[in-house]
């Protein structure tokens, strides 16, 4: 492969990507892509977004080499990247700082976005009340009464949730209503999307922010192991965390790259989120990609335990990884994850996010046929105290 | 000439401008479908706006959501919409027919497929939304080789490179989306308006019709003196939905007034 320079000029990764919006968002877009090719190398911008991750987030989130569980396989080491240490507990904040000093830049004193589990609604109402922006944040009405801590939690930092009653009120509902929203108010608002999806140029920009995931890792790998692993895990709902950390590594290849999606209850049920395992490519939100759709290309409802990644859509760039073979997606169910989640908080004293520990629950099928001297790298993209009313319901509890 | 074109011939001969009614396909029920088309061009219509369903619309307000939901919910298919044009074509045979919505219901179908039985249904032009002129060629290339016209939006932000753009590109005629926001939203300025279709002009010859923010005869009136067509949609779901099982009659008034109110003198209404 040569050296990997994706996307295009207009957005494309392959056939996947580009801009499929209305007419009336080009030219937001354009602002937008005009703003980001101008701070992207500018050297203030990159010195203040350094200086925020390590000061406001606390990075570098450290690598921890999971010995006990390591040991609980009897086969490979297994390493964790440790996002859920970053403040607000979460990936998320990484690619929020950096759109919101873009839209600082931009002189838009109005931040939008949608949220799903509610993470990167909690993360953008975070920066909003730092950087004294006016904060809505858009909600499926029924995400909202699933997560009602964490709406709680984006109305304490003073941002607007706003319910969204349209289509199946889910994610991909608040994120039609954001975008509504957007071409409404374009002017004063900015619109923080939350993964590496949507049209041109969010995946690339999203992917940049969320890359310092990679870039810490490519160093701090060496550094413990004195090698770079052999294969890196990372869950995939619409696929920030891992295009995070999988694109400083894309030209790095002894090293799989596996994104894990949710099986949720089987592949077979047809209830689940594993839209690269599953779907076929379409046009949803601004760009192209493996959509989960019915055979008239109605986009269809999705399930996942995991909040965060129970989105019929997927990244663009990872459509382009699995075509083109550099990236393996894979999936595992509902009951999987929870038993990596309560393996995780009873062998290492961590308790990770649902979406995490379905990649934790990949390493745990792969490293027991692995040989002790392998290593593996999980992307642990969060932490799991907002999921604790969904396991405790699942073990019969109820607060 | 396309169907289209000869319409908008026609109108200019008779210095009159087009009424183009959106309405959804397959809202309130699927069997409603084809009266209500008949009942437009009883009411006026010169060019018939089908929208298609689809579930996530993101460019249109809660009035054409909603009523994309009840389609979706009683199985419209975009195969199904087709059949709706290809029944109204046998009893119309003048009436150009626009298919306006998403891009994924046809790329599902296959592009060169629906350009196929677009056409074997009489259907005379296609509006996708989220097709900008940036993902839009291979559409417009079969399309064109079919004889029918692919319709482009235009918007108040829209710069004039791109309009130099859609020009090119754009068949049968232009749609310019008179406020930034969704279908449905606000009020129309019609000056402004105005201003923007007069710029539009230097860059296409193609007629420019004016939509969002059309509610009522006056403010047909108003977009029609500046504009060569008039696009009227919530207004006309809306009233639909609440006519119940009286819908066409009702529509056909309700479109019959405004296209008065568009062909009345020039101070009956202002």
């Amino acid at each position: 492969m040569q050296m990997y320079d994706l996307p295009d000029n207009l957005g494309h990764f392959g056939p996947y990507g580009g801009t499929f919006v209305a007419e009336t968002l080009i030219d937001a877009l354009d602002e937008l892509r005009a703003a980001y090719e101008k701070y992207q190398h500018d050297d203030e911008f990159k010195k203040e977004f350094a200086y925020e991750l390590k000061h406001y987030v606390g990075r570098p989130s450290p690598v921890y080499h999971a010995k006990r569980w390591s040991e609980h396989f009897g086969g490979a080491q297994v390493y964790l990247k440790r996002e859920d240490l970053n403040h607000t507990g979460a990936h998320k904040i990484n690619n929020v700082i950096g759109q919101a000093m873009l839209a600082k830049r931009m002189g838009k004193p109005r931040v939008i976005a949608e949220t799903g589990a509610g993470q990167h609604g909690v993360a953008t109402a975070t920066i909003a009340a730092r950087y004294g922006m006016e904060c809505v944040v858009y909600m499926g009405s029924e995400d909202v009464k699933r997560q009602a801590q964490n709406v709680y939690r984006m109305k304490l930092l003073g941002a607007t949730v706003v319910p969204v009653d349209s289509g199946s009120k889910t994610l991909k509902d608040a994120l039609n209503e954001a975008m509504r929203d957007w071409v409404t108010n374009v002017e004063n608002t900015y619109y923080i999307i939350g993964t590496v999806a949507g049209p041109h140029p969010y995946p690339m920009m999203v992917r940049d922010f969320q890359s310092i995931i990679g870039i810490e890792a490519l160093e701090q790998m060496p550094e413990m192991t004195g090698r770079q692993p052999d294969a890196i895990l990372a869950c995939v709902g619409g696929g920030s965390n891992a295009m995070g950390i999988f694109y400083p590594y894309i030209n790095e290849k002894n090293v799989r790259l596996i994104g894990v999606e949710a099986a949720g209850y089987g592949l077979e049920s047809g209830k689940h989120s594993a839209t690269l395992t599953a779907g076929k490519a379409g046009v949803l939100h601004g760009n192209r990609t493996y959509l989960l759709q019915d055979e008239n290309g109605q986009i269809i409802e999705t399930h996942s335990i995991s909040a965060g990644l129970d989105y019929p859509g997927v990244g663009p760039e990872h459509a382009y990884l699995k075509d083109i073979g550099r990236a393996e997606y894979v999936s595992i169910t509902d009951d999987e994850a929870l038993q990596a989640f309560h393996d995780l908080c009873r062998l290492e004293g961590i308790i990770p996010a649902l979406e995490s520990s379905h990649a934790l629950a990949y390493a745990a099928k792969m490293a027991p046929r692995m040989k002790p001297d392998q290593i593996l790298l999980v992307n642990l993209s969060g932490r799991g105290d907002k999921d604790m009313h969904t396991v405790a319901e699942k073990s019969g509890l109820k607060f | 000439m396309s169907r289209i074109a000869a319409t908008f011939a026609a109108l200019k001969a008779q210095g009159r401008k087009a009424l183009i009614p959106f309405i959804t396909a397959g809202d309130p029920n699927p069997a409603m479908a084809v009266p209500l088309m008949h009942a437009l061009v009883a009411g006026g219509a010169d060019v018939i706006e089908l929208g298609v369903p689809f579930s996530d619309p993101m460019a249109d307000g809660p009035v054409i959501q909603r009523a994309s939901e009840r389609a979706l919910a009683q199985g419209v298919t975009l195969m199904q919409v087709i059949e709706f044009v290809k029944e109204f074509r046998k009893t119309n045979n003048a009436t150009p027919v626009v298919l306006m919505g998403y891009a994924n219901p046809i790329e599902a179908m296959g592009v060169a497929r629906f350009a196929d039985v677009a056409q074997g249904a009489g259907v005379d032009g296609v509006l996708v939304v989220d097709y900008p002129p940036e993902e839009a060629q291979p559409l417009v290339k079969l399309l064109d080789a079919r004889g029918l016209d692919t319709i482009f939006l235009l918007s108040p932000t829209t710069r004039d490179a791109r309009l130099e753009q859609v020009g090119k590109l754009g068949r049968g005629y232009l749609y310019y989306v008179s406020l930034k926001g969704v279908t449905g939203a606000g009020n129309i300025d019609t000056v402004e308006v105005a201003r923007r279709v007069d710029h539009i002009k230097k860059f296409t010859t193609l007629p420019v019709g004016v939509g969002f923010g059309i509610r009522d005869a006056a403010s047909a009136k108003r977009v029609a003196a500046v504009a060569d067509a008039v696009v009227i949609g919530s207004r006309l779901v809306q009233e639909i939905i609440d006519a119940g099982d009286d819908a066409p009659a009702r529509l056909q008034a309700l479109l019959a007034g405004i296209r008065a109110g568009m062909d009345s003198p020039m101070d009956a209404a202002a």
